[in-house]
């Protein structure tokens, strides 16, 4: 057992805080203000590989595996969720879908531009009749030629108005059911039939875009099916398992940003003759949120270790994102109260931080998915079967 | 006991509804959005009403009981929080703390034109370094003759931008601590009194709450609110009640919040059923709805309370602790169900996510209401307690 970093770690992480401190702070309220990820700027102002970490450098990424990974999320999450979900739809789940399911000659194609930064992408899994029961989608996609003509509506994409490339999952065979009839594909935003919609009107994380995709007889080529034809469910499936430690790790880094922040201000802010950081109320509040951090940060480093060392990691991964994603929620709410008045205002990146963070419990699947994923796991060996 | 409501209760209470569904809920969404208050929505408030709800009909009041009261400000709170606390502000922190205390002449002059609407009232005590703590104020009065100048700035004033008579609490004698506070009663267009930068709130956004500024704010005599030194004692009072008529909103708004998420969760598929189906879904509803009934006669019992004249501090204090957490947790837990489209601006659920938040920290903190509780029980066994 070794729980320390090592040095290539910890120098990538003092890397990757000190670019988002000079680079991505002074931004954050803008981002949310303008509902826009001045994407460029940032990715080339990103020398560390912003949208490719975990991948190989032979597919144009960096190699960090899931652990740089989880570094570089934490990071970028104290201080930018918007860019937080951009990049993670990017890289988590877009992209990880054709690095776990592609061919070679789709990752050479589509995964080193996008691990390079030259081009964004989008995972489109989401409908507005397939939310949390995501083997209900209706999009269909049927041969004709050497091509596949797809039709239905992806909602909810996040990077939809922006995407370059975009993972796509579809119904080839509504007899098979999702294992087997439900097929993965790349589709290019030049494809004649792709068209996005409206853009969402979000809470939070509004510099992140999240649109619906409208594929109308969207006619895509044969190579671009995804990997093995018939295996689209269980590669999204595996994209998600992986974006959901990443997710864990974002959400350590806001929460910890949220402990550091409440002692400065608790040190700061006199009410009764003192700093409130003499109040027992603060005390407690500080002390359940550094306890639930450290927490969160063995579950999150852990369950990275196990899919760098080739493990089973399905269940921690759950366990990753919805302990995560309810601890920062506990940590952003003692935050805002530590901060008083101050915290409900737009004025103050508190306010922020506890709209960015509400949607970390329901993106890339609820808090209650994530619980059902843990108990299925921990039914199976019983021989329970469970389904939602 | 007798746990039902009068029959001019009910009478009332289903004219609050009819008002409220026809005048407010329609325009809840574009309140947020606009970021204020469309002046009909407070004219019509006033034209039946509302706005004297607390005062007596000498004053063009509506003298409604404080369990009445309770229930317009409930059925307000649930179709638009920014409304409901704007006319909460106005009847129970303003309009009925002159009628407390006010002289014949002030009462005279103030209140009739707050409860035709023609005058919002608002009540200015919170500054920079004084929030939970408001022995801290550094607003200070000094006497000039006759009168006096006041000079400070008060922070987080709600009401701000649309308030016609202020009161403004400032110390007249910094030596006395907690006796040397005064209340004073400030019309907006008085020389030296300024209303300036309007807070950007996460939610409420339909309430103004701005910075006032005293800059040798000059008032005559006939200004000041009760006795010299009382501000504080003037100030208790009007926020206990304050905290009674916010349990009241969070009341409101927390069965907004699961009507909202029963309605979503009865009309959602998913895994081939509506997600009402759901365990998990049933739990949230069935843990909310405990709760909001809970609330509902801590609510009741407390406005009771008040109209039996004695003093009810801790009871008010537990309706806002419990009122303001339940109000929250419901609209957490609702928006929950509603999934992603709980996160999205064009769902009512995500304007009282926001909105709620406000609850736990504004008229005192959760903190303080634990404190004030406490500090009640406490007593009682001999034990003096500080913040």
């Amino acid at each position: 057992m070794d729980f320390s970093f090592p040095k290539e770690y910890q120098l990538f992480r003092r890397m990757v805080r000190e670019f988002v401190e000079n680079e991505v702070r002074p931004l954050a309220e803008e981002i949310d203000r303008e509902h826009y990820v001045p994407f460029d700027a940032i990715v080339k102002a990103g020398k560390v590989g912003l949208m490719g970490v975990p991948f190989p450098q032979k597919y144009g990424g960096i190699g960090a595996g899931e652990t740089g990974y989880c570094i570089f999320m934490e990071e970028i999450n104290r201080v930018c969720p918007s860019l937080a979900a951009v990049i993670g739809a990017h890289t988590s789940i877009g992209s990880m879908a054709i690095y776990l399911g592609g061919t070679e000659e789709q990752k050479q194609k589509y995964l080193v531009p996008l691990a390079r930064g030259e081009k964004v992408a989008a995972f489109a899994l989401t409908e507005p009749e397939a939310g949390s029961d995501a083997a209900a989608i209706k999009t269909r996609a049927v041969r004709d030629g050497d091509d596949y003509i797809l039709n239905g509506t992806k909602t909810f994409i996040t990077n939809g108005a922006h995407a370059d490339v975009m993972s796509v999952m579809a119904v080839t065979d509504p007899t098979l059911g999702p294992r087997g009839g439900v097929t993965a594909f790349i589709v290019e935003k030049e494809f004649p039939g792709f068209q996005v919609g409206t853009s969402e009107n979000k809470m939070g994380i509004r510099g992140s875009n999240t649109a619906e995709l409208i594929f109308e007889d969207c006619r895509v080529p044969k190579e671009n099916v995804l990997g093995q034809f018939g295996a689209g469910f269980v590669t999204f499936m595996k994209s998600l398992d992986m974006g959901r430690i990443s997710l864990g790790a974002a959400c350590l880094g806001g929460a910890d940003a949220c402990l550091e922040s409440s002692i400065q201000w608790a040190k700061t802010r006199q009410q009764f003759g003192g700093p409130i950081a003499h109040k027992q109320s603060v005390h407690f509040m500080i002390a359940d949120m550094a306890t639930e951090i450290e927490a969160l940060r063995s579950l999150v480093y852990r369950t990275a270790w196990m899919v760098d060392t080739g493990q089973p990691f399905s269940k921690e991964a759950a366990m990753c994102k919805v302990y995560g994603s309810e601890v920062i929620h506990r940590c952003i709410d003692s935050t805002l109260q530590i901060h008083g008045a101050l915290g409900y205002s737009r004025d103050f990146w508190v306010e922020r931080a506890f709209r960015d963070q509400r949607i970390t419990e329901i993106f890339e699947g609820t808090s209650e998915i994530q619980r059902i994923v843990i108990a299925t796991h921990l039914f199976r060996p019983e021989g329970v079967r469970i389904s939602a | 006991m007798d746990f039902a409501l009068t029959e001019e209760q009910r009478m009332f209470q289903k004219m609050f509804r009819d008002f409220v569904a026809n005048e407010i809920a329609p325009l809840a969404e574009e309140i947020d959005d606009q970021e204020k208050l469309p002046p009909a929505v407070l004219d019509k408030a006033a034209g039946q009403g509302f706005l004297g709800a607390l005062l007596p009909e000498e004053f063009e009041g509506a003298a409604l009981d404080t369990i009445s009261y309770c229930l317009l400000l409930e059925e307000l709170g649930k179709a638009c929080t920014s409304t409901a606390v704007a006319v909460s502000v106005h009847n129970g922190l303003a309009a009925k703390t002159i009628l407390d205390n006010g002289t014949g002449d002030q009462k005279g002059k103030c209140l009739p034109p707050m409860a035709l609407g023609e005058k919002i009232g608002s009540f200015a005590l919170t500054e920079p370094s004084a929030g939970s703590d408001v022995t801290a104020l550094e607003t200070r009065a000094r006497h000039d003759g006759e009168d006096y100048v006041l000079n400070g700035c008060k922070t987080w004033v709600s009401n701000g931008e649309i308030a016609d008579v202020f009161l403004v609490f400032a110390a007249t004698n910094s030596g006395a601590g907690d006796h040397g506070i005064s209340a004073f009663i400030v019309e907006r267009d008085t020389p030296g009194f300024k209303v300036g930068y309007r807070e950007p709130t996460m939610g409420l956004r339909g309430l103004t709450c701005n910075t006032l500024y005293l800059d040798d704010c000059r008032l005559p005599a006939a200004n000041l609110l009760g006795q010299e030194g009382e501000g504080l004692k003037i100030a208790a009072k009007a926020l206990d009640f304050a905290c009674l008529s916010l349990s009241a909103i969070c009341l409101g708004g927390a069965q907004a919040a699961l009507e909202a998420g029963v309605q979503f969760s009865i009309e959602h598929v998913e895994f081939g059923g509506p997600i009402a189906l759901k365990q998990a879904i049933q739990n949230f509803i069935a843990d909310t709805a405990a709760e909001i009934e809970s609330l509902r006669y801590l609510v009741y019992h407390t406005a009771w309370l008040a109209d039996q004249g004695d003093g009810y501090t801790r009871e008010a204090s537990i309706a806002k602790l419990i009122g303001s957490e339940v109000a929250m947790r419901a609209a957490n837990k609702m928006l929950q169900v509603h999934g992603g489209f709980g996160y999205m601006r064009e769902y009512a659920i995500e304007r009282l996510y926001r909105d709620f938040r406000a609850l736990r920290i504004m008229q005192g903190t959760s903190e303080m209401q634990r404190f004030v509780i406490a500090r009640d029980i406490l007593r009682e066994k001999g034990i003096q307690i500080e913040p």
